[in-house]
């Protein structure tokens, strides 16, 4: 039993490496996660196919084969199929399960373990992504490619660029539903909250239809002063390369801001939380 | 050396009451009032108090995830709630009716994600679990999703995950709550090794007196928020003045009625041949030899201080 002798030591890393190795474990445990989820993850892989569908021929008949908001039918071929891939990758109405668990008095263990919650949950979310990537984004994307005519990107830096701009979005959206959940720190019921999100995230976000179909008085307060536009519209944007490179670079950049932004105020409401914080049920 | 150490510790909860139709009053309850408590390095102490005596909630503020309303508390000389990551890394906590595991992993899995995020030495890691899968007899569900585990499963786990980096402190809150006589026995006897070891800290609430009894040397009662006996399970006894008893069975009821030195006549029934005396300054043989004296002896059984009516008469008169 002396094996239990409290010792609490540590590996002795340097700090910095041992919060990255951290942060890879907690990711691959979200990978591991709802790899566990098979037939689920299949299921939502043919739904979204088949709304892909539907949406390109909603959109191609609304274009009539001409250019609209600015896309060609290729691009807007190109912006549906990547965007239902997105779907599940920037997930914008996952479950609830922050909500749940602070209703439920379970987020307790969140808090005692010795990785701040919000970087925990985040690297678990990035892992979740990671895992949509490889099984929930190939079938629809490819689906795109065999049954449609889509817009390849010509410029070279357009798949690195848009790459980052998806990771920002992850992250970016991730923020989004963890404020959304941290209301239940306040509320406990977040469903008016939540489907507020609901409905305002897939018109506001780029998601539903292109936001450049707005007109510019919507447009421009929209992507300056909400992240709105940054969990789909600027990566679709960005691939489709509707705009010239530098304003591909200045899309990204905003997102670089509001991610900034974003983190810092899910640490903020975080520490709020653990202020005002109840643990419910005894 | 002091680990655990609480002053004036206190914790308010505002709660609405509904007051009309469109009325509520906004109420105090003092969930933990004025709670104040010196806990050594390697005690097992056992909390315990009524439902709603603000047990969980010292707990909590203890490790952290709650911020006291009053008075002060330190941890591994650590300030719970602002240095709660670093106080995270030399405590384990148990809360018997919540889980620190992942549901949809395995307990290995568990287990080595654990690992990573306490940064153990991967020897220290490999040769706890081996040890706690002897003891609590992990092997056979260890590649089991937690989901899918039962109750005393899970919580043999629970308690292995709250082990593996070596903590300073266990907190354990009502951890065999639930649990079948099999799995409280292997849980008791893992903590009874662990206090055995001597330097890991234990705080244990329960409402199972029976853990108390096997577990710990120190006793801290709470009632309202209050702390209303701090000793040990002795001192408790003696306090209520519970004494043991000694049943004696006789062939025939005695022709007079027995006056006993050192002893008391607490009950007389079937039709006086069985005799309960409770002892005071006299022994169990004392009392024997005493009413052998008088009648046939045909049996005898000495009842050890039952720990539930004491506690019940001390929640009675709180």
């Amino acid at each position: 039993m002396g094996l239990f002798n409290a010792t609490a030591r540590t590996m002795p890393q340097q700090k910095l490496v041992g919060q990255i190795t951290t942060f890879w474990v907690i990711a691959a445990s979200g990978f591991r996660r709802y790899s566990t989820y098979r037939q689920a993850t299949v299921a939502g892989t043919f739904t979204n196919t088949v709304f892909g569908f539907l949406r390109c021929y909603l959109f191609l008949a609304v274009a009539g084969g001409a250019v609209a908001g600015g896309y060609t039918p290729g691009q807007l071929v190109t912006y549906v199929w990547v965007a239902q891939g997105l779907l599940a990758v920037v997930l914008l109405w996952g479950t609830p399960e922050l909500a749940d668990r602070i209703r439920t008095g379970e987020v307790t263990a969140d808090l005692l373990r010795p990785v701040h919650p919000v970087t925990s949950m985040l690297a678990a979310d990035l892992g979740r992504a990671w895992h949509a990537v490889l099984t929930r984004c190939v079938p629809p994307v490819l689906a795109g490619l065999i049954f449609f005519h889509p817009y390849l990107p010509a410029r070279w830096h357009t798949v690195p660029l848009f790459a980052l701009s998806v990771l920002f979005a992850i992250v970016i959206t991730f923020c989004c539903r963890f404020l959304v959940n941290a209301i239940a720190y306040w509320l406990l019921d977040v469903r008016g909250p939540l489907m507020l999100w609901t409905l305002g995230a897939g018109v506001l976000s780029g998601l539903l239809f292109p936001l450049r179909f707005l007109p510019d008085a919507v447009l421009l307060p929209l992507w300056l002063l909400t992240p709105m536009p940054s969990l789909f519209q600027a990566p679709l944007d960005v691939l489709v390369e509707r705009d010239a490179t530098p304003v591909q670079f200045g899309i990204v950049g905003l997102q670089a801001c509001w991610l900034v932004v974003m983190l810092l105020l899910c640490r903020l409401v975080q520490r709020r939380a653990e202020r005002h914080l109840v643990i419910q049920g005894g | 050396m002091t680990v655990i150490e609480a002053r004036a510790l206190s914790k308010a909860f505002t709660v609405s009451v509904k007051k009309g139709r469109f009325r509520r009053e906004r109420r105090q309850t003092a969930a933990v009032d004025g709670v104040d408590l010196r806990i050594d390095r390697g005690e097992t102490v056992g909390y315990i108090g009524p439902n709603g005596a603000g047990k969980s909630t010292t707990l909590k503020m203890m490790t952290g995830v709650l911020m006291p309303s009053g008075g002060e508390v330190t941890v591994c000389g650590l300030v719970p709630v602002k240095q709660r990551i670093r106080l995270a890394l030399r405590i384990g906590v148990v809360f018997g009716q919540r889980s620190q595991l992942w549901w949809d992993l395995p307990l290995r899995e568990s287990f080595a994600l654990l690992r990573h995020i306490y940064r153990v030495p991967t020897a220290d890691h490999a040769a706890r679990l081996l040890r706690c899968r002897a003891m609590l007899e992990l092997d056979e569900f260890l590649d089991t999703p937690v989901r899918q585990l039962s109750l005393g499963q899970r919580m043999r786990g629970e308690l292995t995950a709250a082990l593996l980096h070596g903590p300073e402190v266990l907190f354990l809150d009502e951890p065999t709550i639930g649990l079948d006589v099999v799995s409280k026995q292997a849980v008791r006897a893992f903590l009874t090794e662990l206090g055995a070891a001597g330097d890991t800290t234990v705080m244990l609430t329960t409402h199972d007196l029976a853990d108390i009894e096997r577990l710990c040397r120190r006793l801290v009662i709470i009632d309202h928020g209050r702390v209303v006996h701090d000793g040990t399970l002795e001192a408790l006894h003696a306090r209520y003045n519970s004494r043991r008893r000694v049943v004696v069975d006789l062939d025939e009821p005695p022709p007079a009625p027995l006056t006993l030195t050192g002893a008391t006549l607490d009950a007389t029934e079937l039709d006086g041949r069985r005799l309960t005396f409770g002892l005071t300054t006299g022994t169990a043989a004392d009392v024997v030899v005493q009413v052998a004296r008088s009648a046939a002896v045909r049996d005898i059984s000495v009842l050890e201080p039952d720990i539930e009516d004491v506690i019940a008469k001390l929640y009675k008169n709180t």
